[in-house]
């Protein structure tokens, strides 16, 4: 009987949840499946069956080239969290293990910095970065989201380093080893999973950052967001080639996101789990 | 890998992409169809001139605008060739952003450049930037449902005929609209409609010492005639329809008269993306008998900024894109109907385009008709049909577009409308010091 | 000793990035505050020099600011709210055993990955728009009238495709919170005789206290920052409906211009920013100390 019960009650959960996450995830099916019909069955009227024509992304791909600002991603995003981890991991390690009276200011100082609109900025910025050169250079760019993300990625590690046990650190001192030694063979294979969920979480703030790398390009290092910004709405029927578009501006990080969710969700959870 | 491996990698990969090729023209442009239709053939260019190389930067029209404008405001000098409107053009040409165009070549006939066009483009005499393609407005309506309705349309119709006839036509349940207008906010959206409407209505934006003239009733009855219209016979969502939604409505046969670019002959008429290909007809865009027509000018032009390095290639890119030549290259290759239209009198002359092209003669007669030196009914200071050519009306022309868009909506009144147009108006020239 | 050279090692590791954010929080800053006291047109350089407050004046008396300032508190608020709610929720329905759990949490995690302007482009065109929109389609097919959702319902259709977005983050954070509720306290509560709503009120609530200060926290940075959204989608209307304050900076910037008028408006937005984040602090933060 009992049995019967919840297998009865899984089955509902199963029916609700799968219609949740199905409800949820439709704006992106949706999309995916307009992608492959022809611009006329885009706006037939719902419908989920296309007629898989690749005709719309050979129209976007005629358009725009889409290997080089998939690369420009790739370098942006990339380049950006290891820069950012390179900073930030020092940074947050000492907050973490020798926290000073002023830690929590300046983490909190940190994080207000992310508050400035940045288009109040944008022309200031653009004189400075026309000065240094950096205009439309994927190092200029790389630089430009690095900071933009630091504060996130300082206050992840943070809390992730904070919640490895300090008595661990005692005994390893007490066994003599060296400060750098401690760092490398003890707490270093502690962090390495907060270290992984934050360069994800970067990478996918990275990818999707769409102020300043449509600002601060025009060809060399303009990556998947100024791609989008060419198709969104030309002359004529574009519903198809939007979709195409945006199918291949998001699937890539969609795709990494899903093989990775395990090691996302682990750092994600900025301490809330003891 | 540590910082500065990382650091002289990424420099290095710069520098390789620098070095690569001697000149490289930037060209900024708009995502149009026929901007489009230019980057595929630029082989064409390339071949005829060994050692340039063009690099595109094709954006969104909003998009766009505030890149190139960000760019030359700052000179940046990230372009080589930007695409701007007649509205920018004399604006930049002022503050020599621009460089005048004097070496387009023997061949490339100034003069066969339409005078309505060309004018808007030249300043002391001299033509900065090129137009690419040129537009007016007017009516395209449906023949069969026109019939339906027991109406003939004249090819110079009245307001009051179009209302008439966009209510006579509707039949909502068949999800057929009476007519299709811009509602989407903008200044070169609804309010380049609008503006061009109310030309038509005796209304002006500012009297001759600039003073706002949304109070007056000229205006009152431009947009309460608007939204009524809509709200009798116009599509669902109208306040977020620019160009793009109207044509699709258009294509798929839900509109049954459409008042808009005139570029958009060729796309209703192309039986490949419209579903009533064969059953549109032309007018010109309607009055109300005070001696202007709603029709707007507009044109699409290449121009070098002031900051480029590249100048020599930048114009012989130009003179290639917006020649004769080029349009019969176009022709060859898509057909005649996929020509840039509206900016050359030798085209209109052309018997094989005048064929392939039936809205040829109402495009032609309705960029004539416009006069963006003398727009309105009564006097003012600005040139511009559909928008006044000072720096400030980019703003002010979105922010009265909210409003209007408002209004159409149906979350404003008209009245409410156009006082607080008449009041941003206001702080907008006492802010730019235009009025004390 | 080793505590000595421990906190010298700290200051010199902290030292390049809290140095690098003071740069760019200085250098940034520092320019706004001054362009803020100018006027500067670089299209019509005219009147160009120092103004005093005048920028100020001007982007208070601005008939959109108010607007701007009550929309920004609003999609701020009700994203919260949105996603809270719906992340506890949808916490509580994956915890629950179920077949297919990996890919449903595959499937509801996924808008997070999709770019900001990607999203707007989608809910705008495919989802919401009033003709050509699966809404619309739905909607007629039940015999009714099509919703103008951008034209009558502006700041709603915001928030729809904002909180669309964010909600997969708070499920995230907040399922993994949920999980690692001790069983043996849950089945404790269970024997006591608790119900449903008493253990969710005494047990789990609690526990999710930090889970939900972090996504209120984390949220809030973003969404007060909200652009791409509104441009792509209402472009601020109709009238000034879906105007945010980044947004009314942007217009300021970006179409007008007047970049004095948008500094200041810069410089308001960080206020803002620091005021809100003030009172959530003093709300939430003592949560993040436990």
């Amino acid at each position: 009987m009992a049995r019967s019960v919840s297998t009865r009650r899984t089955a509902v959960v199963t029916l609700v949840a799968w219609a949740v996450a199905l409800l949820i995830f439709f704006p992106i099916l949706y999309t995916i499946i307009t992608s492959f019909k022809s611009e006329q069955e885009a706006i037939q009227g719902f419908d989920l069956i296309p007629s898989f024509t690749l005709e719309s992304y050979r129209d976007v791909q005629s358009q725009y080239d889409y290997f080089t600002p998939f690369m420009n991603s790739v370098i942006l995003s990339l380049g950006s969290t290891i820069l950012a981890l390179i900073v930030a991991v020092p940074a947050a390690w000492s907050m973490a293990f020798a926290p000073s009276r002023r830690t929590k200011d300046i983490l909190m100082w940190m994080l207000s910095t992310k508050m400035m609109p940045a288009v109040a900025v944008l022309f200031p910025i653009y004189m400075l970065f026309r000065d240094l050169g950096l205009l439309d250079s994927r190092i200029g760019l790389t630089i430009m989201l690095m900071l933009i993300n630091l504060p996130i990625v300082v206050w992840m590690l943070y809390t992730y380093f904070r919640e490895i046990p300090g008595e661990i650190l005692e005994a390893a001192r007490m066994d003599g080893a060296s400060l750098w030694g401690e760092i490398v063979y003890v707490l270093t294979p502690m962090a390495v999973p907060g270290i992984a969920s934050t360069m994800l979480l970067n990478i996918i703030l990275a990818w999707n950052e769409a102020f300043w790398t449509i600002r601060l390009t025009t060809t060399n290092a303009a990556p998947l967001t100024a791609f989008i910004a060419s198709f969104s709405s030309p002359q004529g029927l574009f519903w198809a080639k939007l979709s195409a578009a945006s199918t291949l501006a998001i699937a890539p990080i969609l795709i990494m996101g899903w093989f990775s969710q395990k090691q996302l969700v682990r750092g994600l959870t900025f301490g809330a789990v003891k | 890998m540590t910082l500065k491996t990382f650091l002289l990698g990424a420099c290095s990969l710069l520098a390789l992409g620098g070095i690569a090729s001697a000149e490289t023209l930037t060209i900024a442009t708009v995502n149009n169809g026929d901007m489009i239709r230019m980057q595929k053939l630029t082989d064409d260019f390339t071949k005829k001139n060994p050692g340039i190389d063009l690099k595109w930067v094709t954006l969104e029209e909003n998009v766009l605008r505030e890149r190139v404008t960000t760019d030359i405001a700052t000179k940046g000098g990230q372009y080589d060739v930007m695409t701007i409107g007649t509205y920018e053009v004399p604006i930049w040409a002022k503050q020599s952003w621009l460089l005048p165009l004097d070496k387009l070549g023997a061949d490339y006939d100034v003069n066969d450049i339409l005078p309505a066009i060309r004018g808007g483009l030249s300043a002391d005499g001299k033509l900065y930037a090129a137009p690419f393609y040129g537009e007016s407005s007017m009516v395209m309506y449906r023949k069969d449902l026109m019939e339906k309705a027991g109406l003939k349309m004249p090819d110079a119709p009245t307001w009051d005929f179009v209302a008439d006839a966009a209510r006579k036509m509707t039949d909502r349940s068949a999800g057929i609209n009476g007519i299709c207008l811009r509602g989407k906010a903008g200044w070169g959206e609804n309010m380049a409609f609008l503006t061009a409407m109310s030309n038509s209505f005796g209304a002006r934006w500012f009297d001759e010492n600039w003073k706002p003239q949304f109070d007056q009733p000229e205006w009152k009855e431009t947009l309460d005639f608007y939204v009524k219209l809509m709200k009798d016979a116009g599509p669902q969502g109208a306040s977020s329809n620019g160009f793009n939604e109207n044509l699709a409505l258009f294509q798929q046969g839900k509109c049954g008269m459409w008042i808009d670019a005139t570029v958009a002959a060729s796309f209703v008429s192309d039986p490949k993306n419209s579903t009533v290909a064969d059953k549109v007809g032309y007018a010109l865009a309607p009055d109300k008998g005070l001696g202007k027509r709603g029709n707007w000018l507009w044109a699409w032009t290449l121009a070098i900024p002031a900051g480029t390095q590249k100048a020599e290639a930048a114009e012989k890119f130009i003179a290639w894109a917006t020649s004769k030549d080029y349009l019969k290259l176009v022709a060859d290759k898509e057909g005649w109907a996929n020509v840039p239209p509206g900016t050359r009198q030798s085209l209109y002359d052309n018997p094989e385009y005048q064929k392939a092209a039936p809205f040829a003669k109402m495009t032609l007669e309705s960029i004539n008709a416009a006069d963006p030196t003398k727009p309105t009914v009564k006097p003012v200071p600005y040139v511009g049909v559909q928008f006044v050519a000072i720096p400030e009306f980019q703003g002010l022309g979105t922010t009265v577009g909210q409003l209007f868009s408002a209004a159409l909506a149906g979350q404003t009144s008209v009245d409410d409308a156009l006082k607080q147009a008449q009041d941003a108006a206001t702080a907008t020239m006492t802010e730019g010091g235009y009025i004390q | 000793m080793a505590t000595q050279q421990t906190r010298t090692l700290a200051r010199f590791m902290l030292a390049p990035s809290v140095g690098l954010l003071l740069i760019w929080m200085a250098v940034p800053l520092a320019l706004t505050l001054w362009f803020s006291f100018q006027q500067y047109n670089p299209l019509n350089p005219i009147r160009d020099g120092f103004v005093g407050f005048s920028n100020y004046l001007l982007f208070f008396n601005n008939p959109a600011f108010l607007w701007s300032i009550l929309n920004t508190l609003l999609i701020v608020a009700s994203v919260l709210v949105i996603t809270l709610v719906g992340g506890i929720l949808l916490a509580l329905l994956l915890d629950q055993p179920m077949w297919g759990q990996g890919f449903v949490r595959i499937l509801v995690i996924s808008p997070f990955f999709v770019m900001p302007p990607v999203a707007a482009l989608v809910w705008k065109n495919m989802i919401m728009h009033a003709q050509y929109g699966v809404l619309a389609d739905l909607m007629r097919t039940v015999g009714l009238e099509p919703i103008d959702w951008f034209g009558r319902y502006p700041l709603l259709s915001v928030i729809i495709i904002v909180a669309w977005q964010w909600l997969p983050f708070a499920t995230l954070i907040l399922l993994t919170a949920l999980q690692s509720l001790d069983g043996e306290q849950k089945e404790a509560a269970e024997m006591d005789g608790a119900n449903f709503l008493n253990r969710f009120i005494y047990l789990t609530l609690p526990h999710l206290a930090r889970a939900i200060t972090v996504v209120i926290l984390i949220q809030t940075i973003f969404l007060l920052s909200v652009y791409a959204e509104i441009l792509v989608t209402t472009n601020g209307g109709p009238g000034y409906a879906s105007t945010n304050l980044p947004f009314l900076v942007a217009q300021k910037a970006t179409l007008e211009f007047k970049i004095g008028q948008a500094s200041a408006g810069g410089i308001i937005a960080v206020i803002l920013a620091n005021i809100v984040a003030f009172f959530a602090m003093r709300a939430v933060g003592k949560n993040l100390d436990r």
